[in-house]
């Protein structure tokens, strides 16, 4: 395979999602209906993204004690919602995720 | 806060605020790096894919398909498919930057990632005046592109002696589940944000089979359906301005 052909579309197609919406949205006046839905935007792809790593393991739902991921996932949760610190859920977070398998190895 | 915004300090402050998202993108950046050569791609190329790529689950995907012989436009195709994500972030950004000139947008449109959109819009949307916002986003972009094609580099060098089960042990890749919660957490602000957060994420969860990441753009549709429907349902109709502010302490202020 030609793999600079390759690397070129592939940039191609990456950059052009990206840029062109952002350059081509700043130029138009964006109905109201669509500023609304945008709104929801930030929290349902970050959702979206997490949600299966906490909760899967090679595809499906695992609910066991041995899912690191999901209980140090759930720990931080009740960080960030007790103390509304981004940076404290991140280090409480880490540290619940080695305590964790420390004591549930997988 | 009347704090005095300069580049510098926005900038610095994007670095600054990226950091867990850096951390988190290393482990993949090594595998990356070290299981593209494997996979048939020259190392050339394999760091071609970060350097002009920079998408980490496409770049994963595209080396995969060129190990399985699949066509070169289907491995385009299939790239297409798995980053058109990206114009959501496009769009919730252009409000932000619209004043911006060409040679800020392109470059800010090249580096936009999952990871510089969520840290980025919370920096945006915060209503301080400050005239230098995209140099915070610069900041981040720039960290997170140097330290992409950094860990991709290293895997390539260190190539054989990667365990992949040896980095998935450290954690590291959690570090940007745990930062996403919290920026999550600190938009949770009225219930159709919370109906929205866990229909999306509920989506994604039974949707993961879908090929190419489908599943992810899919949740996000239906979040922001649950959304606006309880929004209506509800009877409270929150400002129309493409607010996420946070007054999450230790977030960029």
């Amino acid at each position: 395979m030609n793999e600079v052909l390759l690397i070129l579309g592939m940039t191609l197609v990456t950059f052009l999602p990206r840029y062109g919406v952002l350059a081509l949205m700043g130029r138009i006046e964006m109905p109201q209906p669509l500023f609304k839905a945008l709104r929801y935007v930030p929290v349902t792809v970050l959702s979206a993204i997490i949600a299966p790593d906490l909760l899967l393991k090679d595809g499906s739902v695992n609910l066991a004690l041995n899912n690191s991921f999901l209980a140090a996932g759930i720990i931080a949760i009740l960080v960030s919602w007790r103390t509304k610190n981004l940076l404290l859920t991140i280090v409480l977070g880490m540290a619940a995720l080695w305590v964790w398998r420390a004591v549930f190895p997988v | 806060m009347t704090e005095l915004h300069t580049r510098r300090s926005e900038f610095i402050a994007g670095i600054r605020d990226t950091f867990p998202l850096v951390i988190g993108a290393i482990p993949f950046g090594l595998i990356f790096g070290a299981l593209a050569v494997n996979q048939g791609l020259s190392p050339a190329a394999a760091l071609g894919f970060s350097l002009f790529v920079f998408a980490g689950s496409s770049q994963f995907i595209g080396a995969g398909l060129v190990a399985q012989g699949v066509s070169m436009a289907l491995i385009i195709f299939t790239t297409f498919i798995v980053n058109v994500r990206h114009a959501l972030y496009g769009a919730t950004l252009a409000p932000y930057m619209k004043h911006l000139p060409q040679r800020w947008l392109l470059p800010l449109g090249f580096w936009l990632t999952d990871e510089t959109f969520a840290v980025v819009i919370t920096r945006y949307a915060k209503p301080d005046r400050s005239p230098f916002k995209h140099w915070y986003h610069l900041g981040s972009s720039v960290i997170m592109y140097l330290n992409w094609n950094l860990w991709t580099f290293i895997g390539l060098v260190a190539g054989q002696s990667i365990k992949p089960e040896d980095l998935t042990r450290l954690g590291l890749a959690f570090a940007m589940d745990v930062t996403f919660i919290g920026m999550i957490m600190g938009q949770l602000k009225s219930s159709p944000m919370v109906l929205a957060a866990i229909a999306a994420g509920l989506s994604a969860v039974v949707l993961y089979g879908m090929p190419n990441k489908l599943g992810l753009i899919v949740a996000v549709f239906i979040g922001i359906g649950v959304g606006l429907v309880s929004e209506r349902l509800m009877g409270k109709d929150e400002p129309v301005t493409p607010t996420v502010e946070s007054n999450i302490d230790g977030m960029p202020s």
